[in-house]
């Protein structure tokens, strides 16, 4: 089993044993499965990409290819104990949408994101006057699929508006969990739980 | 057409009600199995064919000394793996090798032709699950099928959701579309329209209606392929000779591979078969059966009992017959009734008989799948 991304492992973490679990976005299923044997959970997933899925069946994960945008509307109404949405929101058509989808088929809601201004980014764009290639975002802005550069103070501004109920925060850089202080400064990655 | 009394079945002691209203009795089923059965029961796989296909999924067939259908697929040590899973593939009611079909002799001594009863995706299910019964196997490990098997898969499912825990269905459908419908009457009315087919009374004539099937089978078996696959194979390559001859000979290799499939599709297939499977194929659609018109809604109502089992729907990007949009309808309407659905779409280059060829990626996910 390969080591989990430190958002990954947090959300691991915090899912209740034996939830049933949405994974969108869940690449070639890593989280599912150290869900589904660590915790027991009923873990399904979603994926955009066929090769990750393929990757997903053969490990015996159900995951479904599909895109978020599109594809969610199908699950009834609180079907999941838990939704997750990992570094796939900034890659949405309308992040806000799929904010409201993933509240409804989930109880709670695990989202987490790049956050575009942290300070190397910020940096990155000051001096170079560039748009940032970073370790976690390696593609360059023709080619990257992150179409909605968010920031952390941009996402709880937009969960305000919508009257989510915020249960807790979680902010990392440097593959470490760091503590919430300054986080759209200091935080390379955030993960959110939230609920409505 | 070739014809074996050796050939493995069982008569169901019961009466099989039909769709149609009407029933047969003594219906006979050819099968064959591959593997042991565990002790407990626990590890049958249920295999279901395709349109013409037979039950000898992973063992040469004897009447036409062909290899088994999948047997890139079936074996020891293959993806469903005959070392581990008891693997059933019987042949569906109405069709011609070993079940009851229109061949096969009523109460009164003389083939049915067409007095046989027009049946159904469903009743063919039937006739398996009564097979399940007369095996003694209450739940399967898997039903699995492409094709006109995966309407029997998920029609399975459907109706008799408590009898397996897995259902994976590849290239297939919930419905045939008005296109189905259509490239299948062009092949009835071919055979329809052989003088030799008379009425469907041809049985022990020493004549049957081999032009009319030969030219259904061509057409159907164009839906079959890609037309990149076709390009590939046959381009506009002329068959054996250096230029056009302007006549009506099969100037190109690609005439002369359809008419090749097409007669010896006649030495191995009966012509009323074909009729009566085209129509159940026709007449499928698992939302209409499930109370109402075919929109996802009821088809999530076909759905209904299977919450709990797990299913893996998979199509393949050049596959016409049956394209993804097909699969993606069986998978929101799985979606709705929250069962746990695996769903991929593949590359491969065959079109629709993709799943019958070499695909690697099939392999994984279906070994994935199984377990």
């Amino acid at each position: 089993m390969s080591e989990l991304r430190p958002d990954l492992a947090k959300i691991a973490s915090l899912v209740p044993p034996g939830a049933r679990v949405l994974d969108v976005g869940c690449g070639e299923g890593d989280l599912m499965d150290v869900l589904r044997l660590q915790r027991q959970v009923d873990a399904r997933g979603m994926e955009i990409d066929g090769e990750l899925v393929e990757k997903c069946v053969s490990r015996g994960l159900s995951v479904v290819q599909g895109d978020a945008d599109r594809d969610l509307a199908d699950y009834p109404d609180h079907a999941f104990d838990v939704a997750i949405l990992s570094q796939t929101l900034q890659t949405a058509e309308r992040p806000d949408y799929l904010l409201d989808q993933l509240l409804r088929i989930g109880q709670t809601a695990f989202v987490s994101f790049p956050n575009f201004a942290y300070w190397r980014m910020r940096f990155a764009l000051l001096f170079h006057g560039r748009m940032p290639v970073t370790r976690h975002l390696p593609v360059s802005w023709y080619e990257t699929q992150n179409i909605h550069h968010v920031t952390v103070d941009d996402f709880r501004q937009l969960i305000a508006d919508k009257g989510v109920t915020v249960e807790g925060c979680w902010f990392f850089a440097g593959g470490r969990e760091i503590g919430g202080g300054n986080a759209n400064w200091r935080a390379e990655h955030a993960v959110f739980q939230l609920s409505r | 057409m070739a014809t074996a009394s050796n050939l493995t079945s069982i008569t169901l002691d019961r009466q099989l009600a039909l769709d149609s209203g009407k029933a047969l009795d003594n219906v006979e089923i050819a099968y064959e199995t591959y593997g042991e059965l565990a002790a407990d029961k626990s590890n049958a796989i249920l295999i279901f064919h395709a349109l013409t296909g037979d039950q000898f999924v992973a063992k040469t067939n004897p009447l036409t000394g062909k290899p088994g259908w999948w047997e890139i697929m079936v074996g020891p040590g293959k993806p469903i793996d005959t070392n581990r899973y008891h693997v059933i593939c019987a042949n569906v009611i109405g069709s011609c090798i070993g079940s009851t079909g229109p061949a096969s002799l009523a109460p009164d001594g003389r083939p049915y032709a067409m007095r046989f009863p027009v049946i159904t995706i469903r009743d063919m299910v039937r006739a398996q699950v009564a097979l399940l019964d007369a095996l003694g196997i209450e739940r399967l490990h898997a039903v699995v099928g492409g094709s006109m098997g995966g309407m029997q898969a998920l029609s399975l499912a459907a109706n008799f959701p408590e009898r397996t825990d897995r259902v994976l269905a590849i290239a297939t459908t919930a419905r045939h579309s008005a296109q189905n419908i259509a490239f299948h009457e062009v092949g009835r009315q071919a055979i329809m329209a052989d003088p030799n087919w008379n009425a469907g009374d041809y049985y022990g004539t020493g004549a049957s209606p081999d032009k009319g099937l030969s030219v259904a089978r061509m057409a159907a078996h164009i839906t079959y392929l890609s037309e990149a696959g076709l390009t590939d194979k046959f381009g506009r390559r002329l068959q054996d000779r250096e230029a056009k001859s302007f006549g009506f000979d099969a100037d190109f290799q690609v005439e002369s591979y359809l008419r090749y499939q097409g007669l010896s599709f006649t030495d191995r297939f009966d012509a009323n078969s074909y009729l009566y499977i085209t129509r159940a194929m026709d007449y499928f659609d698992l939302a209409e059966e499930h109370g109402g018109a075919s929109s996802s809604g009821s088809l999530a109502d076909a759905f209904r009992g299977a919450g709990d089992t797990r299913f893996c729907v998979v199509s393949f990007d050049t596959d016409w017959l049956y394209p993804t949009s097909e699969s993606r309808n069986i998978v929101h309407a799985l979606n709705a009734v929250a069962a746990p659905v695996s769903f991929v779409e593949l590359s491969a280059p065959y079109g629709h008989d993709s799943f019958l060829l070499e695909c690697p990626a099939l392999d994984r996910v279906v070994k994935g799948f199984i377990g």
